[in-house]
């Protein structure tokens, strides 16, 4: 077994600093060492999205990153999307709009929508689905999914742009 | 009286009859209404008494999870299919 | 989205009760756990001390196992446990009764860890348990199997035959019926048969008769969240699973009887379950846990990878099946003949019978026919996927009723109406309908925006295709606790999969004149509620909601009794009304009267059980455009709305879900999801890019249009609405790209290889 590194990276706004093996990708080093579960293992080679977060503001499958690859990034989770009590635009339109229904895609949904919302504030049902064709869902079958992120993006739009970016 | 609806390799066991009027107040009491018209049926349909693994008893149009214990009324239409899962 | 309400005109139209809680769309309890990652799904249940296993598993399809040398993994350093299936007991002939179907335990106990044979690439061998995953992994590879290499048998009809490799020695044609048993060993585990009138008669009054082939794929669920089950083995012999299921009372049945224990000592913690869809009934994990747990100490973890999901769990069969109809003039159906043969995988237990139930279900027939067949071959054992064996039935059937709706000169839509099953249509099965709503998806759709909108482009269609399923009733509990505030929390056994928490407790709050946000509902374990049969045959909203409903009729039994005391009168001069009880001069609010009542007295506690079996047949009547690319054979879906009866509409938000996914895992089974093999019987797309699901480039919206015809057999009508919706979609499909390219597909999935194909022969 290889020696163990130490990383250090900005996740959700706070410095850490974690022992890594070379072999452990980004998604273990989340899930089993920091403890945030939120980004989940479907797949393990980057074709269902639900492991995604936000690195350096992109979209990222963290099962294809390793840990050690994470040293001096800033990490945005699903768990440090809402703000203090209340919830992101985005979640509360996956509420609202019903796009959700085992929920195990959600999170990644989410934060990929994120993501291509910061970077696309306007746009298109054609340009979402695109955008979110890495990340699948089984049981919605997508249409309230689409709706959701159209929704939050009208509901971004109406807020001061400092909401928006705040972890970029 | 309720009517007992054969299922077709269970017919040559029963004079090649699709259905038999039959008596009783539960399925249990149907089968053994059957068992004595057409002798050795039961044993086939439903062995010691008991549904075998892998069928159920539909009575007026639902599937009854109370099996030969179901009762029955003068009207009833009494049916043996498969057991299905949903999924 | 439009909502067709039955209702309005159903006679006695004047009492319809008007809801006030069914029928909104109230924020799923669960919701802010669901999008904040606080939800905790199978995997993210870490239990301290635990370890981490893995499983060796077959790189052969067919194979004798000669002998497992497991001593290489043991002295790795940081192992703690190997399991084979020597560590479990030897279960005989056993059959299990799980609720929803039974189980030849030595058959799920093979499956769960092969002891002689190896019956498809991936089942399961020896399991490890060690400080961490990598280690585990490591020891698993170095498990070593000796094999006797046995030749696989893929396909359907080649494993029918006499000169077929014999998958299980103990296995032989049972004569479903009458349970005469074949005499040598076999493929061919069940033969069916159904028959209705005088079919020779019924094809000799027919003026058109089309007899058709088809096959169709093996298909997965395809839920994201991979099976996960951890296991602790307690010191005094107490056994807690932790892991995502469609049945947490299942799964204790399964794993007591599997490891031979009580029941009792078996409990069993629902995660949340990220998809099922059927797929997560059967244990695949939880015994060789919870023996590495026994042998180690420790609570141990065993997950699977996408690969072994593929490989090992699921699917749903590939099928043949030849379907012969006949039509007089006037397009009266006189006779139906349907010849059905599924893979069930390893072992026997392919979703025949309901595919044969199925078959010609939508249709008012004089005269048929239905023969069908359980047919074991070396792919993974097959279980339940929504509606399981219909959607192979309806491709079939559709496709010859679309061929002799054209040799009618009759459109589609009106050729169903003719012949469309309805109250009082006896099925070939014998079994005769209660009030249905077919008729009505079909006015549906043909009512419908999109059917009225005329098609314009090149190479495009549109086709149509109806689906049924039975639904399902079966045990459910629910226990009402009510708090101090006036607020009640729930209960419940029932695994919520898709929003079904909300569901049960919108129709509680309805009977007891609450809000959907004074209900706190909650999924519990094994120890905590009464026995609850899984989550699956569309039975959920129809039996948990309606023991929920019981659970309301419970406390307003106690409240009337209590308040009666209470404000000193005759218990017959108060009643509960509209949310209220109500004295001869007093009233109070369902919360007032909670309040007072617990504040002064024993703590109000209501239950319900349901058991009922009237969940009343659902129908779905779907839509597609398409557009062809001739050069290509790849199919893009223009538009697709699809309309289906739900009874009543608890949340009609999540109906419509249940509609649109349905649709959407019936267009991937429809177009391209199929397990592809070589000829060692290797499944080569074992991955979510080569086994590819409908991502949502490939769609447009689904409109989803409810139809309410209530169910008589439910306090508020409720109809399960899960299955019924992927039993179209191929049918649709194929019609559709009839329509717009003239080819016949009678294959699935209808990819652009196949389809390309058939347009060259042209």
């Amino acid at each position: 077994m290889a020696k163990k590194r130490i990383v250090t990276a900005t996740i959700n706004g706070r410095e850490e600093e974690f022992l890594c093996q070379p072999r452990q990708t980004l998604l273990e080093i989340l899930r089993d060492t920091l403890s945030l579960t939120g980004a989940k293992e479907g797949c393990s080679n980057g074709n269902c999205g639900a492991c995604t977060v936000l690195v350096d503001g992109r979209a990222v499958n963290t099962c294809m990153v390793l840990g050690v690859e994470a040293d001096g990034t800033d990490i945005e989770t699903i768990e440090g999307l809402a703000p203090g009590d209340g919830l992101d635009p985005i979640q509360e339109a996956f509420l609202g709009n019903a796009a959700l229904q085992c929920g195990i895609c959600t999170p990644g949904y989410i934060m990929a929508a994120k993501a291509f919302l910061d970077e696309n504030p306007n746009p298109t049902e054609e340009e979402i689905r695109f955008a979110m064709a890495g990340n699948l869902c089984r049981c919605t079958g997508y249409d309230k999914i689409v709706r959701a992120i159209q929704e939050a993006a009208e509901k971004r739009a109406g807020q001061p742009a400092s909401c928006q970016k705040e972890t970029v | 009286m309720p009517r007992l609806f054969i299922p077709p390799l269970l017919r040559p066991f029963c004079a090649g009859e699709e259905e038999v009027i039959v008596e009783g107040a539960t399925v249990l009491e149907a089968v053994q209404s059957l068992e004595q018209q057409h002798p050795g049926v039961m044993e086939r349909l439903c062995p010691e008494g008991t549904l075998r693994s892998g069928m159920s008893v539909t009575v007026d149009q639902n599937v009854t999870p109370r099996g030969l214990a179901q009762k029955v009324s003068p009207e009833s239409e009494i049916h043996f299919l498969p057991a299905i899962g949903g999924g | 989205m439009a909502t067709i309400d039955e209702t309005k005109s159903a006679e006695g139209s004047d009492e319809t009760p008007k809801y006030k809680v069914i029928g909104t769309r109230p924020i799923r309890h669960d919701g802010a756990d669901k999008v904040t990652g606080r939800a905790l799904y199978g995997a993210d249940i870490k239990v301290k001390g635990m370890l981490y296993g893995a499983i060796h598993r077959s790189p052969h399809a067919h194979a004798n196992i000669k002998s497992i040398d497991t001593s290489k993994a043991e002295a790795l350093p940081g192992v703690r446990a190997v399991a084979t299936s020597a560590d479990l007991p030897e279960p005989g002939d056993k059959i299990a009764e799980l609720g929803e179907g039974s189980v030849v335990l030595n058959h799920l106990s093979s499956n769960n860890l092969a002891r002689t044979k190896v019956l498809y690439k991936g089942h399961s061998i020896a399991a490890v348990a060690a400080d961490n995953i990598h280690i585990a992994r490591e020891a698993a590879s170095l498990i070593e199997v000796e094999y006797e290499l046995l030749p696989p048998v893929l396909d359907v009809m080649e494993a029918m035959s006499d000169e077929a490799p014999v998958l299980n020695p103990d296995v032989r044609t049972e004569e479903v019926a009458t349970g005469e048993k074949g005499d040598k060993p076999t493929n061919v585990a069940k033969r069916f048969l159904f028959e209705k009138g005088d079919i020779e008669k019924g094809f000799a009054e027919a003026k058109y008769v089309v007899e058709r082939e088809f096959r169709t794929s093996t298909v997965h669920q395809g839920y994201i969240e991979p099976h996960v089950a951890t296991v602790l083995w307690n010191n005094d012999g107490q056994i807690t699973v932790w892991t995502p299921t469609q049945g947490t009372f299942s799964v204790r049945q399964q794993v007591a009887e599997l490891l031979d224990v009580p029941l009792a000592r078996v409990k069993v913690v629902p995660a949340e379950i990220g998809g099922g869809f059927g797929g997560k009934i059967s244990v695949y994990l939880a015994p060789a846990a919870a023996v590495l747990s026994r042998k180690s100490g420790a609570p141990v973890q065993l997950v699977m990878d996408r690969a072994d999901v593929l490989q090992a769990t699921g699917p749903t069969p590939g099928s043949y099946i030849k379907i012969k109809m006949g039509v007089d003039a006037e397009g009266h159906l006189t006779a139906a003949d349907a010849w059905m043969a599924y893979e069930a995988g390893g072992y026997p237990g392919a979703p025949i019978g309901a595919g044969a139930m199925c078959v010609f279900s939508c249709y008012d027939i004089p005269n048929g026919r239905v023969e069908g067949f359980d047919v074991c071959v070396n792919k993974p054992r097959t279980n339940a996927y929504r509606a399981p064996g219909a959607t192979n039935a309806a491709f079939a059937t559709e496709g010859v009723v679309d061929e002799l709706c054209g040799k009618l000169g009759m459109s589609p839509i009106d050729f169903r109406l003719l012949n469309a099953s309805k109250e009082g249509t006896r099925r070939i099965d014998g079994v005769v309908y209660p009030r249905v709503g077919l008729v009505e998806t079909l006015e549906a759709i043909k009512e419908s925006e999109h059917f009225k909108t005329p098609l314009t482009g090149k190479n495009q269609g549109r086709g149509i295709g109806s689906g049924f399923w039975f639904n399902a009733g079966l045990k459910s509990a629910v226990t009402a606790t009510v708090n101090s505030d006036g607020s009640v929390g729930l209960l419940e056994g029932s695994t919520d999969i898709g929003g079904s928490r909300t569901a049960i407790a919108m129709q509680f709050a309805e009977a007891i004149g609450l809000a959907a946000e004074d209900i706190k509902p909650a999924v519990v374990d094994t120890d905590s509620v009464g026995y609850t049969d899984v989550t699956g045959g569309s039975r959920v909203t129809y039996a948990t909601g309606w023991a929920a409903y019981e659970a309301a009729q419970d406390l307003k039994r106690q409240i009337i009794a209590r308040s009666a005391e209470l404000w000193d009168v005759d218990p017959a001069q108060v009643s509960y009304e509209d949310g209220h009880v109500i004295g001869p001069d007093k009233k109070a609010c369902f919360k007032e009267i909670a309040v007072e009542l617990s504040a002064g007295g024993e703590p109000l506690v209501g239950r319900g059980v349901s058991n009922h079996n009237e969940p009343g047949g659902a129908f779905g009547t779907h839509v597609v455009d398409v557009e062809v690319d001739p050069d290509t054979g790849k199919v893009d879906i223009l538009r697709y709305t699809a309309a289906q009866d739900c009874g009543t509409a608890i949340h009609p938000a999540y109906v419509e879900g249940q509609i649109q996914g349905g649709a959407v895992q019936g267009i991937g089974w429809g177009l391209n999801e199929e397990y592809w093999y070589d000829k060692e019987g290797s499944m080569t797309n074992a991955n979510f890019l080569d086994y590819r699901i409908p991502t949502c480039y490939d769609l447009p919206m689904i409109d989803a249009i409810i139809v309410e015809v209530p169910n008589p057999g439910h306090p508020y009508g409720v109809r399960g609405v899960g299955e019924v919706p992927i039993v179209p979609p191929p049918a649709a499909l194929a019609a559709a790209i009839q329509d717009a390219v003239g080819v016949q597909m009678t294959e699935l999935p209808m990819s652009p290889p196949r389809v390309l194909h058939e347009l060259l022969k042209k």
